[in-house]
This record gives C-alpha cells, structure tokens and sequence, in this order.
C-alpha cells in the first residue's frame, strides 16, 4: 500500500487520515502540521473556547490515544519544500519524509490590514489557539474593543466579546455585515441584532491607520473619526497558502488547481480544503471555499479514491454561524442570486431566505430554522428545484421535500 | 460515575464510566469509541453522533429538541424510534448503565 504523507493537520488533513483508516487504508499515514498539539476545531475559537464554556481539552478534535490506535503518525514541523523527482518533501528543520502521494492540506492565512500600525502590541488576528489565547488574556484587560470586517469571524468574535459586557466597535468596509456570504436581508437581521446587544456596526468604513506607539490607542477612518481602542481584532478574510504548491510547479489560481478527484496537476499529489479551488457542479465553475463541511467532504472524497472508489466530488456546500442566540445556517451558494424572498418571520428571529437564480434555487439562508436548512440540503443535493409560487405563507418546506423524495 | 455502554454493529462492546455533564458523544470522542463521527463538535448539524438507545432505556432520556428531531431524519441509517444524537444525551447519574448501539454508518 501507499504511504500517504498530509502536509497541514487542521480539518482536512485531519479527517483525511481519519477516513484513510476508516476505510480500511493498510499504507503509513503521515500528518504533519506546524501547530503545537494534536490537531483541534477551530469553530469554537471564536466562540465557545473564547468564552470559557469550552474547556481546552474540549477542543482537541480526537485524544493522541486516536492516532496511536490507527497508526496515525503525527509530526510536527512545517513543510518548505517538496522534490517531486525524489517523492520526498523537505521540513523547515531539514528533516525529510518520504511519499507515496502527497496531500496539500495547506489551508489558508489570515489577510493583513494594509495600513499603517497594523504591526502594533493590541491588534490581533484569529485563526489558531494560540491567537484565542492571546485573544482571551487582552480581553481581560481590555476596555474599547473594534473589531475589523464584519463577516462571521468578525462578528462571531463581537458577539462572544459583548456578552462579556465590554464596549465593542464593528468597521465593516462593505455596505452591509457578511456580504461575501449572504443576501441582504440577512446582513440587515445581523447588524439589527448586533446593535441591540449594544454593539456599535460601523458601515461603509474604511480604516486608514491604526495610533499607538506601543500598544494600538485608535483606530482612524477615512473620514478623520478616531475610535479609541486597546484590543484590535483583524477579520478581514484569507489568502490560500499554495506556495508550496507553486513551487513545486503545480498549478495555481487563487488556490490549489484540483479536479473532481481532488487531484492536482501532478497525478500524485492532491489537495483538500480551504486551499483549493476546484470544479463546483453547484456553483457551475472554479470554486475556493473557506469551510468546514468543504474540508470534510473534500477529505472524504479524496479517501475514498485513495482506498479505490473514485466518485467526483458533488457534495452541497452549507456554512454555519452561532452568533448570540441565532443560529445561521446556509445551504448552497447564494453567489450571483436574483431574487431573494424571506418566509418567516425576522421580528420574531425566525426565518429562511431562498435565493434564486434564473428561476432555480441555489441556496437558503435559515436563521433558527434548522427544518428548512436540512430541507434545503435534502434538495439541493438531489439536484432539484424549488418553485418560487410554492412560497406562500404556511409553506412547510420540510413536508415538502420529504414528500416528493 | 454514571457508567455507558456503546455496542458496535458486531456486537463487541466496550464500557466507561463518564463524568456526569459530558454528553455520550464527548465520552465516546474522549476515549475513542469506533463510529461516532462528531463532525460538527456538538454544534447539532451533522447528525454524525447518531446512536440507538436501548428500547428499554429510551424513556429515562427527555424527549429531543425540535432541532434535534430535524436532525434525525438526515441520518445516514434508518431512523428508528429509539434514535438520538449522542450530542445531545447529557449523562447524568439517572443515567448510570446506560447503553448505546453505534449504528453502521454515520
């Protein structure tokens, strides 16, 4: 059998050495990742594990007994090269690993504020445990919080930081909160929840400079306003780390190149997750995706044909987000949507929007309506559509998709 | 402390005793019980922690959430009466010997 070495242990990679055994994988699985510890979730950093309800041995996605009982080797270190010639790549401390095939599971890094004082004591990033940890320490101390970009990072990260009781500040540069990701209707719900839990959303506000001669003091915007603040949280979205890969001569476009297979331009090696950018049936082109059902599909997809039963990926993306008590969820891609239209109630913090394209649906967006958003997964799944007439008032999607499967 | 029993699809079975305040699936993840897959860490939207409770045990749990029960009908096996997400299942001292069978897929 194959020896597999994965190079990045975060979801993907984790799940990929996972499933390999699961699936009955005889050849040496080799996970290699440059963090401290067994690999971890990282959805509760900016939420449960911030808080303190998630206790730190909580976080750990399997205890180390896990990997001594399938045979999963985990190494520390970071990868720098690889030498495809001599199936070999290189570690940082000059340590070599040998290959059978090769998995990037690289992952992304955090995009840095291009502006003046970014580098100053006080302004943090969120992406690791120990980014939550130092997050935790400021925020004892801390008395004037802004949080930079308002997408989920950003506003998980002010939800947890207000329950708290502190002063917290969002600058989303956008027009609305989580544009990227959701309709309107959704942003305007999140920032309406948002204030009334007493923070302060900040539209259309682009940061020029950040004051402080050791530690951050102020944030300044475009118009001249100067925020105070002693704790800068920077959330403004990620870069796919792919030099490795380019390195190495593979293809890139804003990610790792895979097909359908999760193979990348060289026959031995692949990639999973936040780093790839591979053909969507349901987006209907190139798509790069910054998730966890995305690393954990992609894995088990890659497993599968590295174990002999190849299937091109399909599966239908959906997101989550715990923000207060509102639980978002997102089924399918709402990109390029034409119409949107709200069922429910938002007054009452309970409602789906379904996004439509041409006439046909491409995702629904539930906040606190958990039936709709399995509906909406059951549907999209099976390849099917909604018709938009459907949607009148005491419309029961649930009933409806279990009726027609 | 509450003693839990998981029964894989073989029959094999494995028991612990487990802190009450954990759920069955954190138990399971813990010491490393084959099948529950726990995708979602609890967040109640993977419905990989999937379990079938004893019949004769069922009544001692609550009753799922609405959540909980949407979540059931995306079970990768059949949804039975005595299905619940072990997520879900906070051990307690009522439920000493408490048994689970892991379905065969999640």
């Amino acid at each position: 059998m194959t020896d597999v070495v994965i190079v990045g242990a975060g979801q993907a990679g984790f799940q990929l050495a996972a499933s390999l055994r699961d699936k009955g994988h005889a050849g040496r699985v080799v996970l290699v990742g440059d963090e401290p510890g067994v690999p971890y979730q990282r959805p509760p950093l900016s939420k449960a594990y911030l808080s303190g309800s998630l206790p730190g041995e909580r976080l750990a996605l399997r205890p180390q007994a896990f990997y001594d009982k399938h045979g999963i080797e985990l190494v520390s270190g970071r990868v720098v090269a690889i030498d495809r010639d001599r199936h070999r790549v290189a570690l940082a401390d000059e340590r070599e690993l040998e290959y059978g095939h090769l998995v990037l599971a690289t992952g992304t890094r955090n995009r840095e504020l291009p502006v003046p004082g970014s580098k100053l004591d006080g302004v943090l990033g969120l992406r690791t445990r120990a980014d939550a940890d130092a997050l935790r320490e400021r925020l004892d101390r801390a008395r004037n919080v802004v949080v930079i970009g308002g997408g989920f990072i950003g506003l998980e990260f002010a939800a947890s930081t207000a329950k708290l009781g502190l002063s917290v500040t969002v600058l989303e540069a956008a027009d609305r909160l989580m544009r990227r990701a959701v309709s309107p209707a959704v942003s305007r719900h999140y920032r309406d929840l948002h204030e009334r839990q007493g923070t302060r959303v900040l539209l259309d506000g682009s940061v020029v400079g950040l004051h402080g001669d050791h530690e951050v003091r102020g944030v300044e915007l475009a118009d001249g306003t100067v925020l105070p603040a002693d704790l800068v949280v920077v959330g403004i979205g990620v870069v796919p780390n792919t030099e490795l890969a380019a390195d190495a001569g593979l293809a890139v476009d804003d990610g790792i190149v895979v097909d359908e297979h999760m193979s990348t331009s060289a026959p031995d090696i692949s990639a999973v997750g936040d780093c790839v950018v591979y053909p969507s049936k349901h987006f209907g082109g190139p798509l790069r995706l910054e998730s966890v059902q995305n690393a954990v599909d992609h894995a088990r997809c890659l497993a599968a044909r590295l174990t002999g039963v190849a299937e091109p990926y399909a599966s239908v993306p959906w997101f989550w987000s715990n923000q207060f008590d509102a639980r978002l969820q997102i089924a399918g891609l709402a990109t390029g949507h034409d119409e949107a239209v709200v069922h429910g109630d938002p007054g009452k913090g309970s409602f789906s929007v379904f996004c439509f394209r041409a006439g046909q649906l491409v995702c629904v967006e539930s906040v606190n309506r958990t039936a709709d958003h399995m509906a909406a997964r059951k549907l999209l799944a099976a390849g099917r559509t909604l018709d938009r007439a459907e949607l009148v008032p005491d419309f029961d999607f649930r009933q409806h998709v279990a009726a027609i499967a | 402390m509450p003693k839990i029993t998981y029964v894989q699809q073989d029959g094999s079975a494995e028991s612990f005793d487990v802190p009450a305040g954990m759920s069955v699936m954190e138990a399971a993840i813990e010491v490393g019980v084959s099948g529950i897959v726990a995708e979602c860490g609890g967040n109640l939207i993977c419905a990989t922690c999937h379990v079938y409770v004893d019949p004769n045990q069922v009544e001692k749990l609550p009753l799922p959430q609405a959540d909980e029960d949407v979540m059931l009908d995306s079970t990768a096996c059949p949804r039975e009466e005595n299905s619940r997400l072990s997520c879900q299942i906070e051990v307690t001292e009522e439920l000493d010997s408490l048994t689970v069978t892991v379905p065969e897929e999640q």
